[in-house]
């Protein structure tokens, strides 16, 4: 039994890697929406206004301040649309042949959830490369903390999207249902303004939201060598990586049943 | 020896009872034929069996393992071959049968001997490194077989494994089915619409409206029907029905363009029917009965109406999938 399902996670999980290195598109995508952002709305908004909130007074450049947000966001999304290869197999028949197979069904979940933290691990690594637009220079043991983080935050959004995949018939609806919670966990994370400047009712609304803790364990570890970027962290990376790891607990408990009523 | 026992199988959607208490059993290493409207309740029944479905009363087994009990042995027991397609065209031949073998736990030692046997039994093992987008329907079909074969299991399901196929690759389907049977020993349960194909079969269940209209070999079948069959066109189909009841007092079945009868002695019939019917009748046809008169006599409805409904079902959705695409 123990052999069986972790054959099936290991194969659901390499059959997720292989679909997506052959699919071109989804490369260029994932590389060319972070640099945008990157680019445009970091500089953009870095030279339209000097940015002063940094607590401490410490003048921080806004690149510095909005590219582990870039991160959590590139992360954000990989991993929660990630879950619409589910509605494919479904309209494409394959889905079926993965629910007749003799194993269960909580294991076809993890296996696809750490596919996704995967390939969002590859997604860091090529916004780590980017990292000297942002004006950082960052370490190999930087890069090193900052991929398990990314693999950590995508498993755990990328079951979340997985249990609504699983439980939607059309793209459209789960298009629908997946925008209306990533759009505001993006916002709400912190990614791209600080939590410190923003009124009360904002912060209330950030402090529940589990992407900021995301966002948080990555400054943590790319500001490291970075000493007036430390008033920006919240909390310590150990604090933020519990309640993501809580999260991803969460989001397993509905996303290893998100198959379960499926025929 | 039955590999597959059903007995008193109830599905209920609601109201609407879709299988009413069935019951037949299926031996080990027959083909086993299973025919019926659409609607019917046998792909109803094939997804109980297969497990991806439970049944509101009544007990299946399969392979001597309990359907509702013990879900994950009886798909071990079991390789499938859908209606649609279910391979993952952006992988190749061979990652199809991999990603199957580790699924199904086939033993890593035997999974590339095994992956080459049931390749080059479906002769695609020239392809195996090639995408599945790139197959014509045949070879999908011939790849979802070597793929239910992979993990050896006791019952093949084929859920109109021929439909949307040309006739050359329907029957060199049918040869790879035949010849595991033969070979293997393997069980084969499937449902067809071609009634030249349900020939094939050991023994054919017939269903509808949830219940088992007829079940036996398909030569058994024809030879209840007992006499000869007899096809008439005539210029007035929907009197001459009515009025060729009356005199002879048999059915007649008002099928397309043309009336269906069923007599005793063909040969001595239609000399009586052409006089009595001078000049309304237009052509006259006898012929033994064959399995699309034991369907119609059972089901009422002709086969072929069927089939092109399925046809079109089929086509349809191959449209609505490339626009979705």
């Amino acid at each position: 039994m123990l052999e069986s399902v972790l054959k099936t996670i290991y194969v659901i999980w390499y059959r997720e890697l292989i679909r997506f290195f052959r699919e071109k598109s989804q490369w260029a995508g994932m590389i060319m929406q972070p640099t945008l952002y990157l680019t445009f709305v970091g500089t953009g908004i870095a030279s339209a206004m000097t940015f002063r909130q940094a607590p401490g007074g410490t003048p921080v450049d806004y690149m510095t301040f909005i590219y582990p947000g870039i991160i959590g966001m590139s992360v954000l999304f990989t991993s929660m649309f990630s879950g619409i290869s589910i509605i494919w197999d479904r309209e494409f028949g394959f889905l079926k042949e993965i629910l007749v197979a003799p194993v269960p069904r909580w294991a076809i979940s993890v296996g696809k959830a750490l596919g996704i933290g995967t390939i969002v691990s590859f997604q860091g690594t090529i916004l780590l490369i980017l990292s000297p637009f942002a004006g950082l220079s960052l370490t190999l043991w930087t890069a090193l903390k900052v991929l398990p983080i990314c693999a950590l935050v995508g498993f755990a959004i990328g079951l979340l999207g997985i249990s609504i995949a699983g439980r939607m018939e059309s793209m459209q609806g789960f298009q629908l249902i997946s925008n209306f919670l990533t759009m505001p966990m993006f916002f709400l994370s912190g990614a791209m303004f600080p939590l410190h400047s923003a009124p009360q009712w904002l912060q209330v609304l950030m402090v529940i939201d589990p992407l900021t803790y995301g966002v948080d364990a990555l400054r943590n570890a790319i500001y490291a060598g970075i000493p007036e970027a430390q008033a920006i962290l919240q909390h310590s990376i150990a604090y933020d990586l519990s309640i993501v790891g809580l999260f991803s607990i969460v989001t397993a408990a509905t996303g290893v049943t998100a198959f379960n009523r499926q025929g | 020896m039955s590999i597959i026992i059903v007995d008193h199988l109830v599905k209920r959607y609601g109201d609407f009872e879709a299988v009413k208490g069935i019951s037949f059993q299926v031996d080990k290493g027959e083909v086993f034929g299973f025919l019926g409207p659409n609607g019917a309740g046998k792909s109803t029944t094939i997804k109980i069996l297969c497990t991806l479905l439970t049944m509101t009363s009544g007990k299946a087994l399969l392979n001597g393992y309990d359907v509702n009990r013990e879900p994950l042995k009886v798909r071990q027991s079991i390789g499938l071959v859908f209606q649609d397609y279910s391979l993952d065209d952006r992988l190749t031949a061979e990652e199809n049968l991999y990603f199957h073998g580790m699924l199904y736990n086939v033993p890593r030692a035997l999974l590339k001997e095994r992956m080459e046997q049931v390749l080059a039994m479906v002769e695609l093992t020239e392809r195996r490194k090639d995408l599945v987008r790139n197959f014509s329907g045949g070879m999908k079909r011939r790849l979802e077989i070597a793929r239910g074969l992979l993990h050896h299991p006791q019952v093949l399901f084929l859920d109109e494994p021929t439909i949307g196929l040309d006739p050359q690759t329907r029957s060199a389907i049918w040869e790879h089915v035949l010849r595991l049977r033969d070979e293997l020993g393997i069980t084969v349960f499937m449902t067809t619409h071609y009634m030249e194909e349900a020939e094939h079969c050991d023994r054919i269940a017939i269903i509808d409206h949830g219940e088992i209209v007829a079940l036996d070999a398909p030569k058994a079948l024809k030879e209840d029907i007992g006499g000869d069959m007899v096809t008439v066109t005539t210029t007035n189909n929907k009197q001459l029905a009515e009025e060729i009841r009356q005199r002879y007092g048999i059915p007649v079945v008002e099928d397309g363009t043309v009336l269906r009868m069923e007599v005793e002695d063909g040969a001595s019939f239609v000399p009586r029917l052409a006089v009595d019917f001078a000049g309304m009748i237009t052509s006259v046809s006898v012929h033994e009965p064959t399995l699309d008169d034991v369907f119609l006599k059972t089901t009422g409805r002709a086969i072929r109406d069927e089939l092109l409904d399925e046809k079109e079902r089929f086509r349809q959705r191959r449209l609505g999938r490339r626009r979705g695409r």
